[in-house]
C-alpha cells in the first residue's frame, strides 16, 4: 500500500438531501460538538456498522449507548485491564463511530496487580460465577416480563380507596417505564461481566500459538476452543427437534404451504392441532419456546428486529424447510460429531509438535480458553436475544398504549422519540388524565409533527451509507479488542484507504474466515426479512449475518459478509455448520448480484465472481455502507496478531 | 502372485507381506517398509535372496566358487581380478531355475499393467549383510537404469547377483574377514519415475522452525533443477496439520529437465511461456505432497525432508511418488535452539494454574 490518507473529518462528510438538522434526533452527548471540534478530530473513529448496519431511530441509541458504554466500563471500572480502557461513541449522520481510548503509558504498570488479581479470581472460579450471571440475568428478564403499560382506568379502583393506597395507578405507568429502562441496563452491564475475559484468554492462547507455531492460521486457533453445543445454537436444533417429530408424526402435509414469510401461522397450528398426534407436537412447540424462541432475527439492536415467538411464521417456514429436506432424505443436523473429531485431531497434533513443558503450557492456555470462549457466543442468546427480545416487546405495548391516547399515529411512532422524551410523554399523559383535561394531554398536538419531521430525517439518513471511519488512523493498531472482535486491523484500515487502488477485478478479498471452497450462485440478503428468498444451496451474501440466521445456515453453500472477522458471527457460525465463509469484504453486498455464480474460498479468503454481469446495484437504506474491498492485506488478518512489541497499545 | 512359487521368489512393494530383511535385502525391505506405511514409492518388486538361492542351488557352482575364493589374497590384486571374472562369468552363464525365472517375468509383467503399459525399470541390487557399512561395500550398489523388455531386465538382474562377486566387494570380504558362506542378495525392479512435475518438501518452515508446517518447492519435470537452483521453483506453505495454504509464491520455471526413455536419459528443454508462469500443481496434487511429506514425517519420527515426483505413465490419483526421505537436521537443530523457551504454568496459587504473567504481557507488549 502507498501514501497513507486521511479519512474525512466528520465536518467534511455532506449531510444527505433533506438530513439537514438531523442532529436533533439524538441527544447532545452522542452528536460531535462544535466546541470539541477539534479534539475530536484528532481521533480516529471506525464506523461500527457490524452491530449497528443502519441508521438510529432516537429510542434506537438505547442500545449503542449501553452496550458500548458496559464494554467500556469492565475494561476502565471492574478488571482494570492493563492498556485498555472503554470507547467513546458518537452518532454521526445516523451511524455510530467509535473511538478507543488507550491506558496512558504511565498508567499501566501500576494497573497489572490490580488486573492480575481480578481476572485470576474470575478465572479461578469460573463456573460458579457464570452460574451465579445466569441467575442474575434470569432475574432481570424475569422481573422485565412483569411490567405492564396498560391504559389507565377511568377511575381507582375501591379497593385501593378501602385499602388506603392513596395512588392513582400513574406512578405505576411511571414506575414500570423507568424499571424497564434500568433493567434493560442492568443486564448490559451483565452482559460484560464475562465477556472481555472470554477475549483475555484466548487471546493468550492466540499469542501463545502463534509464538510456537509462527504462521499457524488463524482459524486453527479458533478452532481448538470452539464449543459445537453451544446454548446460542440450541433454538435452531430445536428446529431440527420439531421438523423430525414432525415427521414421525405424519405431519408433514401441514408444513407444505407455510414456508414463506406472511403464511399464516395460525391456521399451520390449528391444522396441526386437529390431526392425529398433533397436540404432541404442538407440546413440544410449547417447550421449545419458553425460552428458545426469545429469538431474533436481526441483532436484537433494533426496534424492528422480528422475535420468533412473536412471529411464528418464521420459525414455522424453517421447521417447514427442515421437514422438505427431511423428506428428500437430507441430513439436517450440524456434523457435530464430525465437527468434534476434527478439533480434537487438531488439538493433538499441533500439540504433539511441542515439547513437554510447552505442552503444559499449551494445554493450561487452550484449558482455559475453551473454558471462558463460550461464553462469548453464548452471552448473545441471553442478552441480545431474550432480553431484547422482551424489551422491545415492552416497549412496544407502550408504544401502542400511547398510541390509544393519540400522541402518535402509527402504533410503533415511540421509537421516534429518545428515552427521556418518552418519560416527559408518560408524566404528560399523568397530569392530563389527572386533571381530567377535556382535550386530554398536550402531546396528541405536539408529537405527530415532531415525528413526521423525525422520520423524514431518519429516512433521509438512510439514503446515504457510513464511512468507513473518521480522520487519520494511527500508525498501527494494536487495542486487542478492537481487532479481534472488529476486525479492525491495521491492514483493514490500509485496505479501506486503498480501496480501488489494486486488486484484481471480480475477486473479493477478505477475512479466511471458514475454510474450504465452493461454488454456487449467489443470494443477495440485504435484510432479515429477505431470507425466506435463500434456496437450497446458494451463497449467502450479506452486510453482516445474525447468529439466529442458523436455519438458513443449513440450506446455504457458504457465506459472503461485508463486515466482520475471525470472530464475527458469520465466522463462527460457518465454522460450526462446515461451511466456507470468507468475512469483512468490504462491499460483497454492494458488488455482487443475486444470480451471480460465486467462487468462494474461505481458506485464502477470496471470493471470486465467475460470470459477467458486473453491474454494481444502487444501494441505499438498511444494511447500506461503505467499506470498500481492497488491498492484498486483508485476508489473513481477521484476529489480532501476536506481535505488539514495542507498540503503544491503542488505536 | 499370490502363488506359493512365486511368492517365494519376488515380492511385489505393495502385497502386504511382512519386509524381512533376510530375504529382501536394505534396500528392498527399506521399500516394502515405507510402501506398507502408506508412503508411495515407485511401484515395483523385489527379487528375493531365495531367487539366487535356488539358481546357486540348481547351479551347483556353491563349492565351486568356495574353492576359488578359498586362500585369495587381498593384496594380489591381479589375482583376484581373474577369480572375480571367472565366478561372474560363472554366474552369468547358467540358467536360472525354471519356477525363479516365471515369477519374475509375472512379477515384471503386473508391474507393467500397474503402469498402464511398457515402461523403463531400474534395477538395484539390495545387499543383506546388515553390519555393512553400505558406502564402503559399493560392490553391492549396482544400479541400472532405463531398462525395457523382459530380457534386460532379467540379464540385470544376473548382473546384480553377479556383482557379489567384483574384486572390490571379494576384496573388502577378505580384509574384514567376512565369510564367503552364506551370502546372498536380493534385487530391487522399481519404476523409472517420468517425472512431470517433481521437487522437494520439509516438514517445516525453515525459515522460523515452525514446525506445524510444510514446505514445497516444485518445478516442472525433474527435481534435478530444483535441488540444484536451476529454476526458481513454486514455493508453498501449508499448514501441517490444516493442509491449508499459508502463503505461495509461483517460480518463473523457465526449464524443464525430462526423461528421454528412448535415449534412456533426461533431457533439458524449454518450459513454454503458459506453463511457466502458473503453480505447477493442481490443490488436490499440493495437498497431496504435503499429506506424503506429513506421513513420512510421522513414520520416520522427526522432520522429513523428501523429494517426490508426479509420474507422467501412472493414473491421476496414484501418480505422485516419493523418491526419497531424510531427516532434516540443519533446521531441526536450529529450531530446537530459536524456539522460545517455555514459560512454566507456574501456578500462583490465587490463579489455578493460569500464567497471568504471559496474559498480562500479551496484553500489555511487554516481555517480548
Amino acid at each position: 500500500m502507498t501514501a497513507k490518507k486521511s479519512f474525512p473529518k466528520p465536518s467534511e462528510l455532506p449531510v444527505p438531501a433533506g438530513a439537514e438538522g438531523w442532529e436533533k434526533l439524538y441527544p447532545y452527548y452522542l452528536t460531535f460538538q462544535e466546541r470539541r471540534k477539534e479534539e475530536d478530530d484528532a481521533k480516529f473513529w471506525f464506523c461500527d456498522s457490524q452491530h449497528w448496519p443502519t441508521v438510529f431511530k432516537p429510542f434506537e441509541t438505547i442500545g449503542g449507548e449501553f452496550a458500548v458504554k458496559c464494554l467500556g466500563q469492565y475494561n476502565t471500572r471492574h478488571l482494570m485491564i492493563p492498556n485498555a480502557n472503554g470507547i467513546e461513541f458518537r452518532v454521526h449522520l445516523g451511524y455510530l463511530y467509535m473511538s478507543p481510548i488507550p491506558v496512558p503509558e504511565e498508567e499501566i504498570a501500576a494497573r497489572v496487580p490490580e488486573f492480575q488479581a481480578r481476572i485470576g479470581h474470575y478465572f479461578q472460579n469460573w463456573d460458579t460465577l457464570l452460574e451465579q450471571w445466569r441467575t442474575k440475568v434470569r432475574g432481570t428478564i424475569d422481573e422485565m416480563e412483569t411490567l405492564e403499560f396498560k391504559p389507565l382506568p377511568d377511575m381507582v379502583p375501591l379497593e385501593d380507596i378501602v385499602s388506603g393506597k392513596a395512588k392513582d395507578g400513574t406512578e405505576v405507568l411511571l414506575e414500570n417505564y423507568d424499571r424497564l429502562i434500568q433493567l434493560a441496563y442492568q443486564n448490559w452491564q451483565y452482559h460484560f461481566e464475562f465477556l472481555n475475559l472470554g477475549y483475555i484468554a484466548y487471546l493468550d492462547f492466540f499469542n501463545y500459538c502463534k509464538e510456537v507455531f509462527p504462521d499457524i492460521p488463524d482459524q486453527s486457533i479458533a478452532t481448538m476452543v470452539q464449543g459445537v453445543d453451544m446454548e446460542l445454537f440450541r433454538p435452531d436444533d430445536e428446529l431440527k427437534a420439531l421438523a423430525t417429530l414432525a415427521v414421525e408424526l405424519g405431519l408433514q402435509q401441514h408444513f407444505a404451504a407455510a414456508p414463506a414469510t406472511g403464511a399464516d401461522a395460525e391456521a399451520t397450528l390449528a391444522a396441526i392441532g386437529a390431526a392425529p398426534g398433533g397436540r404432541q407436537w404442538l407440546d413440544r412447540l410449547e417447550e421449545a419456546k419458553d425460552p428458545w424462541f426469545n429469538f431474533t432475527v436481526g441483532n436484537g439492536f433494533y426496534g424492528h428486529d422480528k422475535y420468533w415467538n412473536e412471529h411464528l411464521e418464521i420459525p414455522l417456514g424453517y421447521i417447514a424447510d427442515y421437514v422438505r429436506r427431511l423428506e428428500e432424505g437430507q441430513q439436517i443436523m450440524r456434523p457435530k460429531e464430525e465437527l468434534i473429531a476434527e478439533k480434537e485431531r487438531i488439538v493433538e497434533e499441533y500439540r504433539e509438535l511441542l515439547d513437554p513443558e510447552q505442552q503444559a503450557v499449551f494445554d493450561a492456555k487452550r484449558g482455559l480458553a475453551a473454558t471462558a470462549y463460550p461464553y462469548v457466543e453464548n452471552h448473545n442468546f441471553y442478552i441480545e436475544h431474550w432480553t431484547m427480545g422482551v424489551f422491545w416487546r415492552k416497549v412496544r405495548e407502550l408504544s401502542r398504549t400511547l398510541h390509544g391516547y393519540g400522541f402518535w399515529e402509527h402504533e410503533d411512532d415511540l421509537l421516534y422519540l429518545g428515552r427521556n422524551e418518552v418519560r416527559d410523554v408518560l408524566f404528560d399523559l399523568a397530569t392530563g388524565w389527572g386533571v381530567g383535561a377535556p382535550s386530554g394531554p398536550v402531546g396528541p398536538t405536539y408529537w405527530p409533527e415532531v415525528i413526521a419531521e423525525r422520520t423524514a430525517l431518519v429516512d433521509a439518513l438512510k439514503t446515504a451509507r457510513p464511512a468507513a471511519a473518521l480522520n487519520t488512523p494511527p500508525a498501527s493498531i494494536t487495542e486487542p479488542f478492537t481487532r479481534m472482535l472488529w476486525g479492525i486491523t491495521t491492514e483493514q484500515v490500509e485496505s479501506w484507504l486503498g480501496a480501488g487502488e489494486e486488486g484484481t477485478e471480480g475477486v473479493l478479498k477478505g477475512m479466511a474466515a471458514s475454510p474450504g471452497v465452493v461454488e454456487g450462485v449467489a443470494r443477495v440478503v440485504m435484510d432479515a426479512d429477505d431470507l425466506a428468498q435463500i434456496q437450497q444451496d446458494e451463497i449467502l451474501v450479506a452486510p453482516v449475518t445474525a447468529p439466529s440466521w442458523g436455519p438458513v445456515f443449513g440450506k446455504i453453500k457458504a457465506t459472503v459478509t461485508d463486515i466482520g472477522g475471525m470472530m464475527s458471527h458469520a465466522a463462527i457460525v460457518c465454522r460450526e455448520y462446515a461451511l466456507p465463509a470468507v468475512t469483512g469484504t468490504g462491499s460483497a453486498s454492494t458488488t455482487i448480484v443475486t444470480g451471480q455464480r460465486l467462487r468462494v474460498d474461505g481458506t485464502k479468503g477470496t471470493v471470486t465472481i465467475l460470470d459477467g454481469a458486473n453491474a454494481a446495484p444502487q444501494v441505499s437504506g438498511p444494511g447500506a455502507h461503505s467499506h470498500h474491498h481492497g488491498g492484498e492485506h486483508g485476508a489473513q488478518h481477521g484476529a489480532p496478531e501476536a506481535d505488539t512489541a514495542g507498540e503503544p497499545a491503542h488505536v | 502372485m499370490t502363488d506359493i512359487q512365486h511368492s517365494q521368489y519376488v515380492q511385489a512393494f505393495d502385497d502386504g507381506r511382512e519386509p524381512a530383511l533376510e530375504t529382501l535385502g536394505g534396500k528392498g525391505a527399506s521399500l516394502v517398509s515405507m510402501t506398507a506405511a502408506g508412503m508411495p514409492v515407485p511401484p515395483g518388486f523385489v527379487v528375493t535372496t531365495a531367487s539366487f538361492d535356488a539358481f546357486v542351488a540348481e547351479a551347483g557352482i556353491a563349492e565351486h566358487v568356495h574353492s576359488l575364493l578359498e586362500g585369495l589374497d587381498a593384496e594380489d590384486v591381479a589375482e583376484v581380478d581373474r577369480v572375480s571374472a571367472a565366478i561372474r562369468e560363472d554366474l552369468c552363464s547358467r540358467p536360472v531355475p525354471t519356477a525363479a525365472r516365471e515369477a519374475v517375468l509375472a512379477a515384471v509383467a503386473a508391474l507393467m499393467e500397474q503402469c498402464g503399459g511398457e515402461v523403463p525399470v531400474a534395477v538395484r541390487s539390495s545387499a543383506t549383510a546388515e553390519d555393512l557399512p553400505e558406502a564402503s561395500f559399493a560392490g553391492q550398489q549396482d544400479t541400472y537404469l532405463w531398462l525395457t523388455g523382459q530380457d534386460a531386465i532379467t540379464e540385470h538382474i544376473r548382473k546384480c547377483w553377479a556383482s557379489l562377486y567384483t574384486s572390490r566387494a571379494i576384496i573388502y570380504r577378505l580384509r574384514n574377514g567376512i565369510p564367503n558362506e552364506g551370502l546372498s542378495m536380493a534385487v530391487v525392479v522399481q519404476k523409472m519415475v517420468n517425472a512431470r512435475v517433481a521437487g522437494v518438501a520439509i516438514t517445516m518452515n525453515p525459515a522460523n522452525g515452525d514446525r506445524s508446517k510444510i514446505t514445497v518447492d516444485a518445478s516442472w519435470g525433474v527435481g534435478e533443477m530444483v535441488v540444484s537452483g536451476q529454476v526458481t521453483p513454486d514455493n508453498v506453505l501449508l499448514d501441517k496439520i490444516t493442509l491449508q495454504v499459508v502463503s505461495e509464491h509461483l517460480g518463473d520455471k523457465h526449464a524443464e529437465l525430462v526423461p528421454d526413455a528412448t535415449a534412456g536419459a533426461l533431457v533439458e528443454r524449454e518450459v513454454p511461456a503458459e506453463r511457466a508462469g502458473i503453480r505447477c500443481l493442481t490443490d488436490a496434487e499440493l495437498t497431496a505432497v504435503a499429506q506424503m511429506a506429513k506421513r513420512a514425517e510421522k513414520h520416520y519420527r522427526c522432520p522429513q525432508d523428501i523429494e517426490w515426483a508426479l509420474d507422467a505413465d501412472l493414473p491421476a490419483g496414484q501418480d505422485l511418488l516419493l523418491l526419497q526421505s531424510r531427516p532434516e537436521t540443519v533446521h531441526s537443530h536450529k529450531a530446537a535452539t530459536a524456539r522460545p523457551a517455555a514459560q512454566p504454568a507456574s501456578p500462583a496459587a490465587t490463579t489455578g494454574g493460569f500464567d497471568l504473567s504471559s496474559i498480562t504481557s500479551s496484553l500489555t507488549g511487554a516481555g517480548k
